[in-house]
């Protein structure tokens, strides 16, 4: 949310949040001490305790005749409703915005992130998801922000929402880590992904990731899943253990800003975009950094 | 029960595209094409549901030109009862096909309507979620699970760190994950036999009035990549360069 704010400060306007949920009182009034908040809106109620898609747009769709930029951080949360929203509003959505060009071009990834393209959008409404690890966060406090809290519409009841499985991980979410430890295939087993990497991870203090092969065989949750089909990490240090390197991969991890790779092909292809390669058997090399890295 | 199944002809998953040299847009000249593949995984499903008698007709729909019959006959040969190609010489933007899947929807009245969660080409993932804004049905997105109890479809979806559980009646729209299913391999005859259907065809303009849309593609180019550095000898040696060079306390 911070990094949104600093995208929508381009256009010099106002920057209001939109704020929708049960109970959110105590969310508001923390965003309203975010500088460069205008105001904060607040709708509230029983049935957005759970924010359904139909509901979440059909409360955009209401503020939509009051701003000219709508955009949210790029995340399974938006990519749901928004496309929604810009579908009733007849205008486009331009998701995974990488870079603000002017006040209605964006570029953005397509091809697996294989090649940029520049977008000019005339609608009257620009609506945008933004690839939040390449902006930066905004002053979080230092604001005084109205707090307006609108009548909630109605539940659209077009769907009704039973549970949820949230992966809960004393861990840091994976994009926000400063380092993301990822294994890949040649890990070989569910037991050896955990045994292997989370030594060194929480000993680092860094977010665990995973490549999709990974995944599919069941080493590992497809939330920590990194690539283009699942979390686009940008931290300081990206260390890929035991992968190979495939394009969707490689899309989901390329703008950290240290890359080190360890597998023992040395053809593999992740080499080609690691800053540092080792060619080594992981089984020995990630308990041996592990053992030389001071508690 | 039936479902319509919505797929797009991308590029195969392991090609490189590039830009043209002009930089107006991407080069797909001669590269290899297939049905995009979380819109295989959409079909599947649709199959395995028909497979438990709860599905009767399944309809595979693309939009694009002549060469877009095969994604279709492959479908066909993966087991959908009927084909449609709504014929289009332009590119349509996501807003464009959902209007276009509307009008094909208001004529074809399906319970179901299937479609992968993205593109492996636009990576825009909208057109699902565009088609049940503009229906007003209810959506289900990212969708790894599918199960239907008394008429109402019960979907496990992909959320923010991990999934939830949604329930709807139909007519609904769902987009797929690919973990939803493992698609089956087509067989040989299967595809002999799926190249002697009847392609069903409409005319964009027979199902939806205007699908332009306020997008302009200025410029594509080759985004600036990561260079190889430099291969270390041992741990040692690489702890060593994250502290110095990198300044990356460990």
């Amino acid at each position: 949310m911070f990094k949104v704010i600093s995208a929508a400060k381009y256009w010099d306007g106002e920057v209001d949040l939109l704020v929708m949920g049960k109970n959110t009182e105590n969310v508001a009034q923390n965003a309203a001490k975010i500088k460069d908040v205008s105001s904060v809106i607040r709708f509230d109620g029983d049935h957005l305790e759970h924010l359904l898609a139909e509901d979440a747009a059909k409360i955009v769709e209401m503020l939509s005749n009051n701003y000219q930029v709508i955009l949210a951080a790029h995340s399974w949360f938006s990519r749901n409703f928004l496309p929604r929203v810009a579908a009733i509003l007849n205008v486009s959505l331009i998701t995974d915005v990488l870079k603000i060009e002017n006040n209605n071009v964006y570029t953005r990834a397509i091809y697996a992130g294989n090649v940029h393209a520049k977008i000019q959008s005339k609608d009257p409404i620009q609506l945008l998801t933004i690839h939040t690890s390449l902006f930066e966060v905004c002053t979080k406090d230092g604001g005084d922000a109205k707090i307006i809290k609108k009548d909630t519409p109605p539940a659209t009841n077009l769907t009704s929402w039973k549970s949820e499985k949230i992966n809960k991980s004393d861990r840091p979410a994976l994009i926000d880590a400063k380092i993301v430890i990822s294994g890949g295939r040649s890990l070989g087993s569910e037991e050896n992904f955990d045994k292997v990497l989370s030594p060194l991870v929480d000993k680092v203090g860094a977010a665990l990731g995973a490549t999709r092969s990974a995944v599919d065989a069941g080493y590992a949750p497809n939330e920590i899943q990194v690539g283009q089909t699942g979390v686009v990490v940008a931290p300081e240090l990206y260390m890929a253990v035991g992968v190979s390197g495939a394009n969707q991969h490689v899309y989901g991890m390329k703008d950290s800003r240290v890359v080190v790779a360890i597998n023992n092909d040395p053809d593999a292809t992740i080499f080609q975009f690691a800053d540092y390669g080792l060619v080594a058997d992981l089984f020995d090399a990630i308990p041996e950094i592990n053992k030389l890295i001071k508690e | 029960m039936k479902i319509l199944v919505a797929i797009k002809r991308v590029q195969d998953y392991n090609v490189k595209v590039r830009p043209k040299s002009d930089g107006s847009d991407v080069d797909i000249d001669g590269i290899k094409m297939g049905i995009n593949p979380f819109d295989e995984n959409a079909l599947e499903e649709a199959l395995r549901l028909r497979e438990k008698d709860l599905a009767t007709e399944i309809t595979v729909v693309s939009i694009g030109d002549s060469k877009n019959e095969d994604v279709l006959r492959h479908g066909l040969a993966m087991g959908a009862n009927r084909a449609i190609l709504i014929e289009s010489e332009e590119y349509l933007q996501p807003l464009g096909v959902a209007k276009v899947l509307k009008g094909l929807v208001e004529k074809e009245k399906p319970d179901l309507i299937l479609l992968g969660k993205l593109a492996l080409d636009s990576d825009a993932g909208q057109t699902g979620q565009m088609l049940a804004g503009l229906l007003n049905y209810p959506q289900g997105t990212f969708v790894s699970k599918i199960e239907i109890d008394n008429n109402k479809l019960i979907v496990t979806r992909e959320i923010d760190g991990g999934t939830n559980i949604l329930e709807m009646n139909m007519p609904a729209v769902l987009t797929a994950d690919l973990r939803l299913n493992e698609p089956r391999f087509v067989k040989l005859p299967n595809l002999m036999m799926a190249r002697k259907k009847i392609i069903e065809k409409f005319k964009v303009s027979e199902l939806a009035s205007d699908t332009s849309t306020q997008l302009e593609l200025l410029e594509v180019s080759v985004p600036p990549s990561r260079k190889a550095g430099i291969k270390v000898n041992s741990v040692k040696e690489l702890l060593e360069k994250l502290k110095d060079n990198e300044g990356i306390r460990l």
